[in-house]
């Protein structure tokens, strides 16, 4: 069992302040750091991992410092956002090495490709990966030490819906054994399906914290924005502004696409593949706009 | 002090396909010279020694070792993959001194085996010049290795100020410039020769004792150094 504590921690770039003042404690668990792009996230997981000093204040783990503390990375598995991960190797060589580094053998890397079910692709260079699969070595990489912490920035990037269930049902199930795991993401539903407890950053501030259900509340009184393109977007608008889930819908002739604004967001997201189906209308985007989330987060720094 | 895997990720990374082809490049082209010089004026001393000194110790052996220096290091930290390095428990210094180790060893070995076969090739090791100039480009490669190792660490554009560290302070100042050249790896590594061979044809404007404290003193700080630096690498986010 790990406790991270963040004790007053800011950093600043020069005159830019990326964290702002930040004091939270992290325990057993599954943990979401939830904020939108450029919030200071992955400032604050690289001061977490102990790769990057806070300007003021502390980040220790069980009391002992995560900067310069090398002793520290007994405890810590890391799962980077960034891609490299010297693609010249297989997979289980990649495995291998990192349990070396931690004075491990063959045997730990085994169990951890074993986990994160990679053995069937684990003599494949890396560089021949996808994106799921090189998160999933990553993994390995982590869990090859047994760490009581795991951090992981925006694990569930660029990942199709199958790994990421299986990532999240991974990283439950780490929570579950006692684990201290944090997460970090930008889109809220994902953070809402893995964590219970949710901490949320929105422009270098700590913004709330706290049982997820709370922060859902918050997001529910805001109206969402969905950027829509369909094999026929009127017909589509038609059916949907007949709902009171939607409450207006624009049809952006220069974009090709529709604009749509819900009101209740879970009976929105089961109503639009419903009412597609039903009028054999096929959908092509469905994405969330920036924007709704961006408001929600600067309603919550209101709060 | 010497981390197995961190060797092997590094020679893995430093002999992998296109940088071993730069590698290469230089040494062949430096063979392929002796063998047209020996087929052209024959087995003549001072022509060997003018191939060795101008060629293989002025430019070759600093290129081979920005090469191997910078790319012990440099392109994990740029690419950020260096991180599974250092979220280990393994002491930086050890980080460093096993790629010291590794850069030292990719630039002996492209730098000083095919200067002995080139002179070989040239005179036979006529007047000690073959061994000479190898043992020059053995110490040479140990200090460049720590010097361009440090850059690599320290900045994003260490191939960059390497050569030209390489190309025109070594290859051109330190020629003509009579200052440059105490300041010259080239110079200490020369004093270092001109003992060996024991003639003239091979000199430096250094004495053996400047030359060989001077190297030690730049590999031992550079390496030092670049353990510290290793220690307080900020991961900046991509924020």
């Amino acid at each position: 069992m790990s406790t991270l504590t963040i004790d007053h921690v800011s950093r600043w770039f020069g005159n830019v302040v990326a964290v702002n003042d930040i004091t939270m404690t992290i325990g057993p668990g599954v943990t979401g750091l939830l904020g939108p792009n450029g919030a200071g996230k992955s400032t604050l997981i690289n001061m977490m991992g102990g790769f990057l000093a806070p300007s003021t204040g502390s980040v220790t783990l069980d009391g002992r410092p995560t900067w310069r503390n090398e002793e520290i990375y007994k405890q810590i598995g890391i799962v980077p956002e960034r891609e490299a991960m010297y693609d010249f190797l297989t997979g289980r060589e990649f495995v291998v090495a990192n349990a070396e580094l931690h004075g491990l053998g063959d045997k730990a890397a085994h169990r951890a490709l074993a986990t994160v079910e990679m053995e069937y692709a684990q003599d494949r260079k890396i560089s021949t990966y996808s994106k799921g699969m090189r998160q999933r070595v990553k993994m390995a990489s982590a869990l090859v030490h047994n760490p009581s912490l795991l951090l992981l920035d925006e694990p569930f990037n660029g990942m199709d819906p199958r790994q990421r269930m299986q990532l999240m049902d991974l990283l439950r199930r780490m929570g579950d054994e006692g684990r201290t795991v944090l997460f970090s993401s930008h889109i809220l539903e994902e953070v809402e399906q893995l964590a219970s407890h949710i901490e949320v950053i929105v422009a270098g501030r700590h913004a709330a914290s706290g049982d997820f259900r709370r922060i859902r509340r918050l997001m529910t009184d805001r109206p969402h924005r969905y950027l829509v393109r369909s094999s026929d977007d009127r017909a589509l608008a038609a059916a949907l502004i007949a709902d009171p889930s939607t409450s207006g819908i624009e049809v952006d002739l220069q974009e090709g696409a529709l604009r749509i604004q819900a009101v209740d967001f879970p009976r929105f997201t089961a109503l639009l593949p419903r009412v597609a189906r039903d009028h054999g209308i096929r959908l092509l985007t469905v994405s969330p706009s920036d924007e709704s989330l961006e408001s929600v987060f600067s309603y919550l720094v209101a709060a | 002090m010497y981390d197995p895997t961190v060797a092997r990720l590094t020679y893995r990374g430093l002999l992998g396909r296109r940088r071993a082809l730069i590698l290469g490049a230089l040494p062949v082209l430096l063979i392929v010279i002796s063998v047209a010089v020996r087929g052209f004026t024959g087995a003549d001393d001072q022509v060997a020694a003018d191939v060795l000194g101008g060629f293989a110790l002025a430019t070759m052996v600093p290129i081979i070792g920005v090469i191997a220096g910078t790319g012990a290091i440099g392109p994990e930290i740029d690419d950020g993959s260096v991180v599974y390095l250092l979220a280990k428990p393994v002491k930086r210094p050890t980080i460093i001194f096993t790629k010291l180790i590794v850069a030292v060893a990719v630039t002996m070995v492209f730098s000083a085996v095919p200067t002995l076969l080139a002179g070989l090739i040239l005179n036979g090791n006529g007047q000690q010049v073959a061994v000479a100039y190898t043992v020059a480009a053995l110490v040479a490669s140990i200090a460049y290795a720590a010097l361009f190792l440090l850059l690599g660490t320290i900045t994003r554009h260490a191939v960059v100020f390497g050569l030209v560290y390489a190309l025109v302070w070594e290859a051109l100042f330190g020629t003509l410039v009579s200052g440059a050249k105490t300041l010259s790896v080239q110079q200490w590594s020369l004093a270092v020769a001109q003992k060996v061979s024991g003639g003239d044809l091979v000199t430096s404007d250094v004495s053996l004792t400047t030359g060989t404290v001077l190297l030690v003193a730049v590999t031992v700080a550079a390496t030092w150094f670049a353990g510290q630096k290793l220690r307080t690498l900020t991961l900046a986010g991509e924020e």
